[in-house]
């Protein structure tokens, strides 16, 4: 009986004039997935196909993910009957406007390796909740590569979103132009062109990416998925060997601390030299050689055994820590010279366009005090009533204009207060903190060389202003309590190091104060 | 002037007897009604019909040399009552929206529509917003049909189908004088195909006419002893009509082999679903011609008995397609089998989920798991014993990869400053009880805000939280409610009853100058003049009018400050009654579409302007990402940088920003950091700016100079 039923209705495919072409795109919205798949209709209409494209707008499209699809078929004078919307493992050609994006469609069955040709742009659209962490809550795009190449007949690549804004058009300019390079459809190119040209607007920028995007793919088509299929960025430029200039004799000053950072051991020199630059940068070269002498007492307990870890670290966050974010330090920073460059051409200023650029900031007593000298500073902290009056004065939002003479002059002069800085309030705030931290950390290595170098590490979780830079404090503040209830045991590093992520994946430290507890029953559990 | 513009694409509805009709599902329906010679049209947009409403909008002029009336309604209720005009004139009327939160609000005027009947065809165009892309509860229209006994047509999704089903609506609305529905689903709704149109049809009788030369009936009139008649007559006359309609003029259809042994029944809008199944089990060619018999239900209520059972006839087993809960039709035709004293075995939702969107892999595993039972003989060797492809691909860790995309506040929006500010007050007066409405503003639920506790309809924000008012309570509730839903229900049902009812709660109306989830369409406060419609009717103004005596109106959200202080003024005050915000700036989607080729115009035409744009300077931020959890905004994102000293990414703003303000003001509000700067470029200068900018430079230029050649420069730094 099996045979009477099966030869009766070839399967949908089994003729090239009958087989349905489903093809899905997947995308956020605000990408214009739409004009692409409209533009994917009129080539299938252009190539004497019948096709029909769905979609779902409403709300699904303010910035969420989206999805619209199509199918196609050879015109053979009857309708076919086309499905609305894309089936697990019934997927043709899967469009991914977004690598995230690739990634849902393979979770949710849309790829699959007998048939499906995966093309992706890899650029990432962070999603809010990966937005969000006060640390890094970025999903990994390795994994969707690496899961794409074993989940798709072919996986087509690269950036196309940076195709696209090189043009000054829209990304779906270059998906099609990669969909057009992958052969996946039986059309041919000037189809593709007559489409984008039939829309009428911005066609001179969607042909040029459309082209480059045809290029790359038929590159990658040909190589066979090579190593720049997957997009990744190209190595980081290790530019420790970059120039310095300046004044002969803060050069020679300079060069004598160059001498030291050679003479540490091999592992350290690139992160010492890295920080001993920045430390400079924020101060001075006096204050370079405080950094180094700082480091060279990580040095003196650490060994080649253990890969110097200990004193990349020390270089590492003493650099940071030294080099805490003061007024003094944000109006220098703003007043550059090299800021302004950096900012015209992040903004795209051309020749001929005028520049205003106004600065946010919102000073507090807090800030005002750490700007004054130690004892000044100190006598109006410990009046309360005095600070609270002062505080009504101070604090409010000041919007600076700093292309203004005013405004620049002003935050010039913050800039200037650098030279005192050692002898304001904030450096013995910031001072004090550093040593003890550094000190316990150190201490703490004698013994166990891990923990040692997990407490230096929780100087990550400091960072921000103001509350923030509060809320960042009591975090590791929090953190390092947990010492007491660990001590001596083997795995305190490790608890450490759990404490410092849990404090980092949310704004209060709801997860550390949860960590937290368990930590306080380890003791009793032991017992 | 609703989001997207259709003004190229109503040119098709003047397409005449003959020619070939291509475009969106919407725009076919849209085409059907003036063939169908439609007197007028109205209804309340919302996905999956907002496109219907702006395409009407936008083809006023085409509607006006046909003498069609054409209202965007003020609610679904007032879309339905509007088809009062077909009960007493031959008049072909059409209302829209969306269903079933559309359905439930129309379903008073509904009501008294069906127990009186129509004398002109009425047809009601419901967008059922079911499954995947849906926005709200999933619920079915069919109950309504079946609560009124309305008629209700449910067509296979391409465009000849859902072309005849509107002309076969309002033909069986005047056979059985009963209002029709007809249910498209959300991708019939944007599916786009091809048909042949017929040329467009003046109403024989327009609206006008009938003003000229009144009628009246007491018998079509919802009050005893009428009532008592009506009821009598929806079973005694138009439910017969009805079936009679449908059955002689075949708007069911039957496919496949006549002497299979089994047979599936199908809502029409599951047909192409059905047949893809069909095809991926070898049972069906790519034209749908297959081996199974198959009984469409174009008209899902009411049902034809005999027409079911000729089906039946002869069959072991029939499979119900039904999507939706709970499964009425399936109940009918078990009902009729069994009082018929057949012995076809009725299956569906043994096969098929209860409850759930009838995707393609559910369609495929039930009608398999159906054939596999009842007809294991027609299904291809590969299909029962299937060879399987390997293990395929292990997606477990990718689960835990990918985020969830949910939408959000697009960008520059004018409501994250307002949530932002919440959430502000909220950290200095603790936790309050938050009602939502239903809008964009909903999206504060989600993160980074996470505000909102309810969302009860649209417009009835506020009046969710009318049982939050004791005079024993030391906190007072907030409650939103948008512009769309202010005026679509909540004046009464929301400000009107607070303030009757002495509400001690805080009001926020989000005033954005549209009706913006649902696509931008203006409504009675919107700012910009429309040509067809009474606009700039200010809330504030009606606010007064209601009574309401505490009221505050920030005309630019963005300022994230005011808006902060105000709430904490409403929440702390001693007055009492309710205390209304009005928070009003534009829709940014709008604004952009409105602005932009002005702007670009007047770039190019050499006037000064200023363009505004966001930074951040990535030295000074930190990377604690507190702005992104006041914000959200796609443009504000994280990236790396190239320094082995820092750890965590930094915020970064991409060239999509439009320079809305929001990060500088919250920056400021919630004193977070100094990063962001706010760059104008200044286009078309001129002189003086050309000459201020010149000596500016010169001056900074040379204090740079100074401060720089005195320090060590670090070429990277």
């Amino acid at each position: 009986m099996l045979e009477q039923a099966s030869p009766l209705r070839p399967k949908p495919g089994a003729s090239d004039d009958e087989r349905v072409i489903k093809l899905a795109v997947l995308a956020v919205g605000g990408q214009g997935g739409g004009v692409l798949a409209d533009w994917i209709t009129d080539v299938a209409e252009r190539s004497g196909y019948i096709a029909q494209s769905t979609s779902v707008a409403g709300v699904a499209q303010r910035t969420g993910a989206t999805i619209y699809y199509i199918e196609m078929a050879r015109d053979t004078g009857r309708l076919p009957v086309f499905a609305l919307s894309p089936s697990q493992g019934d997927v043709d050609i899967l469009i991914a406007a977004e690598l995230m994006e690739a990634g849902r469609a393979i979770i949710r069955g849309f790829v699959t390796p007998e048939r499906t040709t995966l093309i992706a742009s890899s650029h990432r659209i962070a999603a809010v909740s990966e937005k969000i962490e006060p640390g890094d809550g970025r999903a990994s795009s390795e994994k969707v590569h690496a899961t794409a190449e074993v989940a798709a007949k072919r996986f087509i690549a690269f950036d196309m979103e940076k195709i696209a804004a090189e043009h000054g058009t829209m990304i779906s300019a270059s998906l099609l132009g990669a969909l057009a390079g992958s052969d996946a459809l039986p059309f041919p190119r000037e189809n593709y062109e007559q489409a984008i040209g039939a829309g009428g607007r911005g066609v001179k920028a969607s042909l040029a990416a459309f082209g480059a995007a045809y290029d790359r793919a038929r590159g990658i088509a040909v190589a066979t998925a090579g190593d720049n299929a997957s997009g990744k960025p190209a190595a980081p430029d290790t530019s420790s060997t970059a120039k310095v200039s300046g004044p002969e004799t803060l050069l020679k000053g300079w060069q004598e601390l160059a001498t030291r950072i050679a003479a540490l051991p091999k592992p350290v020199r690139d992160m010492a030299e890295r920080g001993l630059k920045k430390v400079v940068d924020y101060q001075d070269i006096a204050y370079g050689g405080e950094y180094l002498d700082r480091l060279d007492k990580a040095i003196a307990l650490d060994s080649a055994e253990r890969g110097h870890a200990l004193s990349v670290a020390s270089a590492k966050h003493l650099a940071n820590a030294m080099c805490y974010d003061d007024m003094i330090r944000v109006a220098d920073l703003k007043t550059r010279s090299t800021r302004d460059r950096r900012v015209r051409k992040e903004v795209g200023v051309r020749e001929g366009l005028v520049l205003q650029v106004t600065e946010y900031f919102h000073p507090r007593i807090e800030e005002f005090c750490g700007t004054l000298p130690v004892a000044i500073g100190s006598y109006i902290e410990s009046r309360p009533k005095l600070a609270a009056f002062l505080d009504r004065r101070i604090n409010r939002g000041r919007h600076i204009r700093t292309d203004s003479f005013t405004g620049f002059a002003m935050l010039w002069f913050i800039g200037g207060l650098r030279r005192w800085r050692g002898r304001l309030l904030r450096h013995k705030v910031e001072v004090e903190h550093l040593e003890r931290w550094y000190g316990l950390a150190l201490a703490h290595a004698r013994e166990n060389y891990a923990l040692g170098l997990e407490i230096l590490n929780c100087r990550r979780l400091i960072k921000g202003y103001s509350d923030t830079h509060a809320r960042a404090q009591s975090k590791f503040d929090r953190v390092l309590s947990a010492l007491a209830l660990l001590e001596g045991r083997e795995d305190a590093a490790d608890w450490i190091r759990r404490l410092r992520e849990a404090a980092l994946k949310d704004e209060k430290g709801d997860m550390l104060d949860g960590a937290l507890k368990t930590v306080a029953t380890l003791n009793d559990a032991a017992r | 002037m609703a989001e997207r513009s259709f003004a190229k694409e109503v040119e098709k509805l003047r397409l005449g007897a003959g020619q070939e009709f291509a475009g969106e599902g919407i725009l076919a329906i849209t085409k059907a009604l003036l063939q169908c010679g439609v007197g007028y049209v109205g209804g309340y947009q919302g996905a999956p019909i907002s496109h219907l409403m702006d395409v009407l909008a936008d083809a006023q002029d085409i509607l006006g040399e046909l003498g069609v009336h054409f209202e965007a309604s003020a609610s679904e209720a007032t879309a339905t009552a509007m088809l009062a005009a077909s009960v007493h004139y031959p008049i072909r009327g059409a209302a829209t929206f969306k269903s079933t939160v559309g359905t439930n609000v129309a379903s008073d005027a509904l009501a008294n529509l069906a127990s009186g009947g129509v004398t002109g065809g009425a047809l009601i165009i419901v967008g059922e917003d079911y499954g995947e892309g849906s926005s709200i509860m999933q619920e079915r229209s069919h109950a309504f049909a079946m609560k009124s006994q309305v008629w209700l047509l449910d067509p296979r999704p391409n465009l000849p189908s859902i072309v005849k089903a509107v002309e076969d609506g309002f033909e069986l609305s005047e056979a059985s004088n009963t209002p029709v529905m007809l249910q498209v689903r959300i991708r019939c709704c944007h599916v786009h195909g091809h048909f042949i149109a017929k040329d467009n049809k003046r109403p024989p009788m327009s609206v006008a006419d009938a003003l000229s030369a009144p009628r009246r009936d007491t018998g079509r009139i919802v009050l005893p002893p009428a009532s008592f008649l009506h009821e009598k007559e929806k079973v005694t006359k138009r439910w017969p009509a009805a079936v009679d309609f449908i059955k002689s003029r075949k708007i069911n259809e039957v496919f496949g082999p006549d002497n299979g042994s089994i047979g599936i029944v199908m809502q029409g809008g599951m047909y192409n679903s059905v047949v893809r199944a069909l095809q991926r089990l070898g049972l069906a060619d790519t034209y749908g011609d297959t081996d199974v018999a198959l009984y469409v239900l174009n008209a899902v209520y009411p049902l034809v008995d005999d027409e079911f059972l000729s089906f039946c006839e002869g069959k072991q087993a029939v499979l119900v397609v039904e999507e939706g809960q709970p499964n009425y039709i399936e109940q009918a035709f078990a009902a009729m089998l069994h009082k018929a004293e057949r012995g076809t075995k009725l299956v569906g939702k043994e096969h098929l989920p209860m409850a759930g969107e009838y995707t393609g892999q559910v369609m495929l595993d039930g009608i398999g798991s159906f054939l596999r039972a009842y007809a294991p003989h027609l299904l291809p060797g590969e299909v029962r014993a299937p060879n399987k492809l390997g293990e395929g691909v292990d997606t477990a860790d990718l689960i835990n990869v990918v985020p969830g995309r949910p939408p959000g506040f697009c960008i520059g929006c004018p409501e994250r400053p307002i949530f932002a500010a919440t959430k502000l007050v909220e950290q200095e007066l603790g936790k309050h009880h938050i009602a939502s409405d239903i809008g964009c503003h909903l999206f504060s639920i989600m993160p980074p805000f996470e505000l909102g506790a309810t969302t009860m309809g649209y417009g009835l924000g506020p009046a969710s939280a009318s049982a939050f008012n004791s005079p024993e309570a030391k906190r007072r509730s907030i409650s939103f409610v948008g512009d769309g839903g202010f005026w679509h229900n909540g004046l009464t049902s929301s400000i009107g009853n607070a303030v009757f009812n002495k509400n001690d709660g805080v009001i926020v109306i989000v005033d954005n100058f549209y009706s913006a989830a649902t696509g931008g369409q203006d409504i009675l406060s919107s700012r910009a003049s429309n040509r067809t419609k009474s606009t700039k009717h200010p809330i504030t103004e009606a606010m007064k009018g209601m009574g309401v005596k505490w009221l505050r109106h920030i005309d630019r959200t963005y300022d994230v400050g005011q808006m902060r202080d105000t709430l904490r003024e409403a929440l702390t005050t001693e007055e009492k009654g309710p205390k209304v915000i009005v928070a009003s700036s534009e829709c940014m989607l709008n604004r952009q579409r409105r602005e932009r080729p002005l702007v670009d115009k007047a770039v190019k035409g050499g006037e000064r302007v200023v363009k505004p744009k966001f930074g951040v300077d990535e030295d000074v931020c930190t990377g604690d990402h507190a702005c992104m959890r006041l914000s959200g905004c796609p443009s504000l994102s994280v990236k790396s940088l190239d320094d082995p000293l820092r750890d965590d990414p930094v915020a970064s703003i991409d060239q999509n920003c439009v320079g809305c303000g929001n990060c500088g003001e919250v920056a400021d509000a919630a004193v977070l950091c100094p990063s962001f700067y706010r760059a104008d470029v200044v286009h078309n200068p001129s002189r003086w700016d050309r000459f201020l900018e010149s000596a500016r430079r010169a001056v900074i230029g040379r204090l740079q100079r100074r401060r720089e050649s005195r320090r060590l420069m670090f070429a990277d730094a």
